[in-house]
């Protein structure tokens, strides 16, 4: 019987990685009396859209910092990652030998990697508001939540991962799965 | 209210917002709760208790059922849209119906200091263009609004509205709800009526008080009055894809001292003719100073007036052979031409005219003579059979002059002062009765003067002068409502003083029996006439792209950009390139020494519905309201020293009080 080489696996989680770069990764949609259809924000692997300008415009009243600069280091990372962890996946399946499973585990982290920069923009942002601002010594700093609903001032927010973030988590778990094929099934040389 | 609780006011205060991006914090002083989330139109308890309701205030059955029939509850949106002249205050003012809640007053003739019409270098601009010789004139007589049309219908793209007073045309583009352009009529020196061919081919203006053509002079007697003093019925060519009237495409009619009225245009059938009514068969002219009646009585004389029945189309053809003569730079077909070549007829009209509305189908023309108790109707099919015969008889100024006899079909006994007709769906006429103070319903008939008939009348209150009704004047009613623009309001309001308001008063004409739904008191000068539109054809922007500047309908490229402000000096001139948004000037310095020019820009960077901000400044008279996205320009020189505040005059933010800076002027 024909050893499995996790081929197939490493070609899921490479399709479902491409597809997720094309789609939203994180959104926030903000309510409040004066906006009765809401400010959305879509935040995509490599790009925030949406009502960035009215947000920042809001924003600046209590000092969050414009959008444009959170992140900025791996928003421009994200241009070369996120093709790069492609490819790296497309690149192994055609592989036979057990090391060319790490070339899997960047894709297997990513989903993760992203959470756990985000969760700690949202806590750095928030903990890092303009003292100058206007009403900053009216709003303590906080660290917004990055999934479910919450409020401030007269906006109630709800916050969700996108479908791009679950598509890369399904890729996470096809690389891993991949790597466990590789490592099991394949010779080290 | 005792301690204020310093979160909830921090909420209290949010007319602008506070933060986004963020989820609330759980534990600490920066939870900020509203007290309740906002409904948008919050309904009042559910049922049971209207009867209550009806009993304390007093109202009857009739009461609650046109309650029912105009209320638009809270936050939603009316179903048609009435653009109405407003009259010697120069603007045009905008409703909506059924709930005659007041939504714009669009400044055209008038500066306006709330939008900043005539304030700013643009729209000043935009009024000099209705400069007269070298006057600016700053206030106008609103008289006629057309709504463009395409095959005989609004198409809600344009409005055009035209200054009886000074005979100047405006464009206003519904895209904005704004005056886009002004034309001064290089003939005529007044003017009176305003309608458009079915697909805006032309804007028709047609004068009012006879005056020597090209505003000339000549003394005033009989000799005179008869050779020197002339008509005119202007066709303003529309460009509409630059959506803008082409004075060098234009032409203009001559027509004989009559006193030209109200004009409607053909359509369907009857499209390429227009028709123009007139009040002064008599040539009479002021002279009661001198021994003579006065023109109300000597203008009043003859049985009948004199209806203008022009072929536009063979007017068109005459102008492009180049037969026309010019004047002022307007191409003019003089009086003799116009009837030896198959443009220009007369036909006798009930005396003392104001409507000549032509029926949805085209076929007919319904005339209101104020001092003939009848609607006249005309088959306009027979207008054209006898405009065809080659024996006409010559009328005035060797006019031919159309048979009555053969073309009018049936007068339909109505009341006292018939004023002016609009149409419904079902295939009636509704003619306001001045004198009455009412309004008749009238069945149309046929080509055999069959079947014409009135068939209900309700009493107005007071005095009214047009009627409009949805597309009421359009190949295609849409009925349920007549609007009677009443010129007096008598007891009907609320007493505000010895100037009363106006009263639109809604009627519906949805049952057999009219009956007035609605009272509207209009704060403004007298509405002579509106038309209404189906709400959903108008498209307007809701916000502008940063930087647009409406006047030429494009980005302006020197329109100040987000970290690009400055100021600049330049020789005695002050360049400053400055942006608003919630809620800052940048910059919010200006330095200047007496004397120099300064010439501002400034821009609305927001991008968000509804963000507008003002700008005013002490001392140097400048007033704006600028939308999200606009830039505008305004310049003066800076005369006075002192300091000088400039601020946000619309309440954009809850730091909208902070929203100022200073202009310093330094003495020299």
């Amino acid at each position: 019987m024909k050893r499995d080489s996790g081929a197939r696996w490493f070609a899921a989680a490479g399709m479902l990685l491409a597809v997720s770069l094309l789609l939203p990764w994180w959104e926030i949609t903000m309510h409040a009396p004066q906006y009765p259809e809401g400010l959305h924000v879509t935040t995509w692997f490599f790009t925030v859209t949406g009502d960035v300008h009215e947000v920042d415009g809001l924003n600046h009243y209590i000092g969050f910092m414009p959008l444009a600069k959170v992140a900025m280091l791996e928003r421009q990372a994200a241009f070369v990652v996120g093709p790069l962890f492609t490819i790296l996946l497309l690149l192994a399946v055609p592989l036979r030998t057990r090391w060319s499973a790490l070339l899997a585990l960047p894709a297997a982290t990513l989903p993760a990697v992203f959470f756990v920069d985000l969760a700690v923009w949202l806590q750095y942002a928030g903990h890092h508001l303009d003292p100058h601002a206007a009403l900053s010594s009216s709003v303590a700093p906080w660290t917004p939540n990055i999934f479910g609903s919450g409020g401030v001032g007269q906006f109630h927010t709800d916050s969700a991962f996108g479908i791009g973030f679950y598509l890369a988590s399904l890729a996470s778990i096809a690389a891993i799965m991949a790597i466990a094929n590789r490592v099991k099934n394949m010779d080290a040389a | 209210m005792g301690t204020f609780p310093r979160k909830q006011f921090v909420a209290a205060i949010g007319a602008s917002a506070l933060l986004a991006a963020c989820n609330a914090p759980k534990n600490d002083q920066a939870q900020i709760s509203s007290a309740e989330p906002a409904g948008v139109g919050n309904a009042p308890p559910a049922g049971g208790n209207a009867d209550a309701i009806i009993k304390a205030r007093g109202l009857n059955p009739g009461d609650v059922d046109a309650a029912l029939r105009t209320f638009v509850p809270p936050g939603k949106h009316d179903d048609y849209v009435m653009f109405a002249s407003g009259g010697h205050s120069g603007q045009v003012v905008v409703f909506g119906l059924p709930s005659m809640r007041l939504l714009k007053v669009i400044p055209v003739f008038t500066p306006d200091s709330y939008v900043g019409w005539g304030y700013d270098f643009e729209s000043k601009a935009t009024l000099h263009d209705g400069d007269f010789k070298d006057a600016t004139i700053t206030h106008g007589d609103t008289h006629h609004p057309a709504l463009s049309e395409t095959d005989g219908d609004y198409d809600g793209r344009f409005l055009f509205i035209n200054d009886k007073v000074n005979a100047r045309v405006a464009v206003v583009d519904l895209a904005r709800f704004e005056t886009k352009q002004i034309v001064k009529n290089p003939l005529m020196i007044n003017t009176h009526g305003l309608a458009v061919t079915p697909n805006t081919e032309y804007v028709i203006e047609t004068a009012q008080y006879a005056a020597p053509l090209g505003w000339g002079y000549a003394p005033l007697n009989a000799a005179n009055f008869r050779e020197k003093y002339r008509g005119l019925a202007t066709y303003w060519k529309f460009d509409k894809n630059k959506g803008v009237l082409d004075p060098q495409k234009s032409f203009s009619i001559e027509l004989p001292p009559f006193f030209q009225d109200l004009t409607d245009a053909g359509k369907l059938d009857s499209d390429g003719w227009s028709f123009t009514n007139s009040f002064n068969s008599e040539l009479a002219y002021p002279d009661n100073w001198d021994g003579g009646l006065p023109p109300e009585a000597s203008m009043s004389q003859n049985a009948y007036d004199w209806m203008h029945v022009i072929n536009w189309k063979a007017a068109e053809a005459f102008v492009r052979s180049g037969r026309a003569s010019t004047f002022n730079g307007m191409a003019l077909i003089s009086i003799a031409q116009a009837a030896q070549n198959g443009i220009l007829y007369l036909l006798s009209e009930a005396k003392s005219p104001h409507g000549v509305d032509v029926t949805p189908d085209g076929k007919f023309l319904a005339v209101s003579g104020k001092l003939d108790p009848y609607v006249q109707i005309y088959s306009i099919a027979k207008i054209k059979t006898a405009a065809a015969r080659s024996d006409l008889k010559k009328g005035p100024y060797g006019i031919r002059v159309l048979p009555l006899t053969e073309t009018r079909i049936a007068q339909i006994p109505i009341g006292l002062g018939p004023l002016h007709t609009q149409f419904d769906d079902q295939g009636f006429g509704y003619t306001s009765l001045f004198l009455d103070s009412a309004v008749a319903k009238w069945k149309i008939g046929d080509e055999s003067g069959k079947g014409w008939e009135m068939v209900d009348k309700t009493s107005l209150q007071y005095n009214t002068g047009h009627l409009a009704a949805p597309h009421g004047d359009t190949v295609k009613p849409r009925g349920k409502y007549i609007v009677g623009l009443n010129k007096w309001s008598i007891d009907r309001f609320t007493p505000v003083g010895p100037l009363f308001p106006r009263n639109l008063q809604l009627v519906d004409v949805t049952s057999p029996k009219m009956g007035v739904i609605f009272d509207a008191p209009v704060g403004n000068a007298e509405p002579h006439y509106a038309q209404i539109i189906d709400a959903s054809l108008l498209k307007p922007m809701s916000v502008f792209p940063v930087g647009f500047t409406p006047h030429s309908n494009g980005i302006d490229p020197n329109a100040p950009k987000a970290g690009k402000e400055g100021v600049r000096i330049d020789g005695d001139t002050v360049y400053v390139s400055m942006t608003q948004a919630r809620s800052h000037f940048t910059p919010d310095v200006v330095h200047a020494k007496a004397g120099q020019k300064i010439i501002w820009r400034l821009t609305n960077t927001e991008s968000t519905k509804n963000a507008m901000h003002g700008f005013a400044i002490a001392g140097y008279n400048v007033s704006l309201t600028i939308e999200p996205g606009k830039s505008e320009h305004f310049e003066f020189i800076a005369d006075k020293p002192g300091v000088f505040p400039y601020y946000c005059t619309d309440f954009c933010s809850a730091l909208h009080l902070e929203m100022m800076g200073y202009l310093l002027v330094a003495e020299r």
